[in-house]
């Protein structure tokens, strides 16, 4: 007799745990992060995430885009916290209502790597801009990640300051990928191109071949992380609450410490500069 | 390319060492494309039945439409799910975007084009051979239609692993209305998309591996239960 109670016992109760774990699941605390496939392929949030969630009880989850469409996403409403790296697109959408204020997170920079064979003779130079013109000029090959990204507007304001318009090459010497870093990366190894890459994606890239570094320690290479609090006066839906938890976390001194601390390869990905 | 030797060798220890991340991510996507099988079949296989039996003006253009909506590409699906998941689209109000149902909606959308067009070809062939039999029985459409399904119910059977195939390795419209978060809504082939733009093309090779085994296993399991079923109908 208990034996058949135990046999029918089991299912109940397992039934009855997947319900109750379900029912907890969606009252779990949580916010929506459209972020940059930079931060994420680095393996950043990874390392930073757990930390936030165990202070505070809050799961972030992360949707790692394009910055140009990690805006948009934020611009319908499809996620509480924007964190990316184009300062004069995000100073844009929180001028234009979307969001409700700025702030500096973290900075690391922008590297140009290629192959071993330097085809542009730029190896070991410090210029970006004069780097550019050398590649353009020697028709040698680039992959532009061509998506509207982070990466993609810092890489077409430097070919407007060396006054060269790359899209003449396009398809030729230029190549436009229209996919994220990871992806350039491996189609740039692929087919010997110059590339233009955040250092923090660059050193956590698997792919890398005998690439390395070609230009970098250019100032005009600054590539700073901005974080914003989707307005929630234009998406109603915004978790206002959580959101700013996370912001004030991130910029406080538990969240600047702990991106201080995170390192690959014993190197540093990125610098944390808030502003107190 | 040591990338295969070693991809191999990741995929086997993956799956001994039965990594919950791992267990997670798979059970996932088993989830959402059975799912999205399952209402595919709800809807298509009525569409197709109703179409191989019916007689009715446009009907050509109809089979037409079907047959070219089998090649609805993915991200394109993804994304109209997405402009109707967004908060800012006309179903944001249900919340659905980057959850699982998202995902079992778009694929649920890809496939069921598939389930109707091919369940349409099964039933009207054998409707055809059944036509005569009907008539001199007078047998009503209802029951024609039920006996019709229940006869071809192995080819349909095919027709809805075909359609299993189709969502379990599309990544187009997952990655849109999923987002490919950790511990929501990877699942296989988000995930693999994922570490090959990391640049660690063995462990996504590996992963791709896993994902082949899986729909094996499924493929295998249903010709199973077929095997089974028609021994003991013959028994």
């Amino acid at each position: 007799m208990l034996k058949k109670v135990l046999t029918w016992a089991a299912p109940i109760t397992l039934l009855g745990s997947v319900l109750l774990s379900t029912a907890s699941l969606a009252e779990e605390k949580s916010i929506l992060v459209q972020s940059t496939t930079s931060t994420a392929n680095s393996g950043l949030y990874d390392y930073l995430l757990p930390k936030f969630t165990a202070e505070t009880g809050i799961k972030v989850n992360v949707v790692a885009v394009g910055t140009g469409q990690a805006i948009k996403n934020a611009q319908n409403g499809d996620g509480d916290v924007l964190l990316v790296h184009a300062k004069p697109a995000e100073e844009k959408f929180v001028a234009e209502g979307w969001g409700v204020e700025r702030f500096d997170v973290m900075y690391n920079d922008f590297i140009i790597v290629g192959p071993p064979s330097d085809p542009a003779k730029v190896a070991g130079t410090r210029d970006a801009v004069a780097a550019l013109k050398a590649i353009a000029a020697s028709r040698s090959l680039f992959a532009s990640r061509g998506d509207n990204s982070g990466t993609n507007k810092k890489e077409i304001a430097l070919w407007k300051e060396a006054g060269i318009d790359p899209k003449t090459g396009s398809g030729d010497w230029y190549r436009e990928t229209g996919s994220g870093m990871g992806a350039t990366l491996n189609a740039s190894v692929g087919m010997g191109a110059y590339t233009l890459t955040d250092r923090g994606t660059w050193i956590s890239f698997k792919n890398k071949s005998d690439y390395r570094i070609a230009v970098e320690g250019d100032k005009g290479l600054f590539n700073q992380y901005g974080v914003i609090l989707v307005n929630p006066a234009r998406h109603p839906n915004v978790k206002q609450a959580e959101g700013q938890a996370f912001i004030d976390w991130i910029l406080g001194d538990q969240g600047q410490s702990a991106i201080a601390s995170y390192q690959l390869d014993g190197q540093q990905l990125f610098f944390p500069n808030a502003k107190k | 390319m040591q990338d295969f030797s070693e991809a191999f060798g990741l995929a086997f220890r993956l799956v001994l060492s039965a990594d919950p991340d791992l267990l997670e991510i798979i059970a996932l996507s088993l989830k959402v494309s059975l799912s999205a099988v399952a209402i595919a079949c709800l809807v298509g296989l009525p569409i197709g039945t109703a179409v191989a039996m019916g007689r009715f003006r446009g009907r050509t253009a109809v089979i037409i439409l079907l047959n070219a909506l089998m090649g609805l590409p993915p991200v394109v699906v993804g994304l109209l799910i997405y402009l109707l998941l967004s908060n800012a689209g006309p179903l944001g109000w249900m919340r659905l975007l980057y959850t699982p149902t998202a995902m079992i909606i778009a694929q649920a959308v890809l496939i069921a084009p598939i389930v109707a067009a091919l369940s349409r070809e099964v039933v009207e062939q054998l409707s055809t051979e059944y036509a005569e039999q009907f008539r001199s029985l007078s047998v009503p459409p209802g029951s024609a239609a039920t006996a019709l399904l229940w006869d071809a119910r192995y080819s349909l059977l095919t027709v809805a692993l075909a359609g299993f195939g189709r969502a379990i390795a599309e990544v187009g419209a997952v990655i849109i209305v999923g987002g490919n978060i950790d511990h929501l809504t990877r699942v296989m082939t988000t995930a693999i998309a994922l570490e090959t733009s990391k640049g660690d093309l063995a462990l996504a090779l590996g992963l791709g591996i896993v994902l082949i085994t899986i729909a094996l296993s499924v493929n295998a399991a249903v010709m199973a239960l077929r095997l089974t079923a028609t021994r003991y109908a013959y028994a």
